[in-house]
């Protein structure tokens, strides 16, 4: 059973009604309680970074992410729900949960602001979710803001809007993605579908607080 | 001007088929498509979704209080279906009846006369669940040498330019901006591509371009020269005088970039 994090942030609805059409059994709840019986977390968002970081302080579930996360429960962000995972957002100043090392940056003035459509995904490296498939596909993308992960090693995908920027991670029992599989046609259900039946039944690797592999996790 | 001609990793342009309701079915002559299927939005969505349409947008165009819960019922069987991002609009007035429209499945909600009444409602909307949610809908006509918003459904003049109207808008928060030409619409005479251009040099978030579209060359022309980031159109896909694949076989031939599936 998937967790979606329902943090009064926008598409908790449009997750919930992706995993319906995939079949996926499911709760929504901003009860920790309730989260913590759910085999894997999606951490979904739209909105701003520090309107979604207060949210989450208000309903105490910084804490339990992070700890969820460390103890080795694969967890989904999609859009904001990324973009937090990270140290800090120039959208509001805002400090986030900083699960990964990276700063959250806003696109360049000359594109229009938020980029809003579908664009493409150029897949970095194939690792064992069967990545190769979605290489080139296009995925739906709201977003003003995106990741820069110091650790190059977790992008596995990249899109260009003017710049090139990160659109998937994937670090250990962490994947997130900066498009929204949950409104992306039958290529984003295909895509939830593989991370959700493989990647998190496959992944064994948790993520460390003081992991010495370079990879992203906390502040050593 | 094609900002970048080609294919490969890059925002592409959206095709957006407009639905416009009243008491719950979809008007424009839709009636005459088929009788069992006439006019029902859900069912009319989930065709546009398999022909791959970009997004989807539904206006309540008579909007009163009284059909504010089919409105919601549609939307929320319409977000079941459908697999893309969809927008909702029609008499919205306040936060509480965005929360309602979004909470049922809508992805972005359109204001127009409740925004052009009370500005602050967009910057409210946006404070509350982002500024890519909040599309500024807006309806214009050409008043001799001016470009005028027209509120209520197309009926009021404000006597207010619409550029000054649209860069109000986005400095309160809205993410995007549904540009009508009241002069094109449903005359299929093609979209108002300087109007588009005027609105689109002078905001920062993207244009949808609305009205007029009558044939393919009308796509071409507004997403180059008119510089819109989207177009929409209603009858022309309703009564299937072009399909969504029509559209978009055409503009990927012209090197627009256009998502294929």
């Amino acid at each position: 059973m998937i967790g979606i994090i329902d943090y009064d942030i926008g598409n908790v609805g449009s997750v919930a009604n992706a995993l319906r059409k995939l079949d996926v059994s499911f709760i929504v709840s901003r009860d920790s309680n309730v989260l913590d019986k759910a085999d894997a977390l999606i951490l979904p968002g739209v909105g701003s970074a520090n309107g979604g970081m207060e949210n989450l302080y208000k309903l105490k579930l910084t804490e339990f992410i992070k700890n969820e996360i460390l103890n080795g429960k694969p967890i989904i962000g999609i859009c904001l729900g990324m973009q937090i995972l990270f140290d800090s957002s120039e959208e509001g100043n805002t400090k986030c949960l900083g699960i990964l090392k990276g700063k959250v940056k806003k696109f360049k003035k000359e594109k229009k602001i938020p980029q809003i459509g579908w664009n493409q995904v150029i897949i970095q490296q194939y690792n064992n979710v069967a990545m190769k498939q979605f290489n080139n596909k296009f995925f739906y993308f709201v977003n003003s803001y995106y990741c820069i992960p110091e650790d190059k090693s977790i992008v596995v995908g990249s899109t260009k809007y003017g710049e090139e920027f990160t659109s998937i991670i994937q670090y250990k029992n962490i994947f997130a993605t900066q498009f929204h599989p949950e409104k992306s046609g039958q290529i984003g259900l295909q895509f939830l579908r593989n991370i959700i039946n493989k990647w998190t039944e496959d992944t064994s690797e948790v993520a460390q607080r003081d992991s010495s592999d370079g990879g992203g996790i906390g502040k050593k | 001007m094609v900002e970048e001609s080609g294919k490969n990793n890059m925002l592409t342009k959206r095709i957006i088929p407009c639905l416009d309701m009243t008491e719950g079915k979809v008007v424009k002559g839709i009636q005459f498509v088929s009788f069992r299927d006439a006019g029902d939005p859900v069912k009319l969505a989930e065709i546009y979704d398999k022909q791959d349409a970009d997004e989807l947008v539904f206006l309540d165009i008579t909007a009163t209080v009284e059909n504010r819960n089919i409105l919601l019922d549609i939307v929320k069987k319409t977000a079941r279906k459908v697999t893309i991002p969809f927008s909702v609009g029609g008499g919205i007035r306040t936060v509480e009846d965005m929360r309602l429209i979004l909470k049922n499945g809508a992805d972005k909600v359109s204001l127009n006369t409740g925004a052009f009444k009370n500005p602050n409602l967009i910057r409210d909307c946006a404070n509350q669940f982002g500024n890519q949610c909040v599309v500024l809908s807006m309806d214009v006509k050409k008043i001799k040498n001016s470009w005028n918003v027209f509120i209520n459904g197309g009926r009021t003049d404000t006597g207010i330019d619409a550029i000054s109207w649209a860069k109000k808008a986005v400095s309160l928060g809205a993410g995007e901006i549904l540009l009508t030409s009241i002069d094109r619409d449903g005359t299929k005479k093609g979209f108002d591509t300087s109007l588009t251009r005027l609105i689109s040099a002078n905001v920062t978030v993207p244009v949808i371009a609305s009205g007029g579209a009558g044939r393919l060359e009308d796509f071409l022309n507004v997403l180059t020269e008119g510089q819109a980031d989207a177009a929409l159109a209603a009858s022309l896909f309703h009564f299937k005088e072009l399909t969504i694949k029509d559209v978009k076989d055409y503009l990927f031939k012209k090197k627009i970039p256009i998502r294929l599936v």
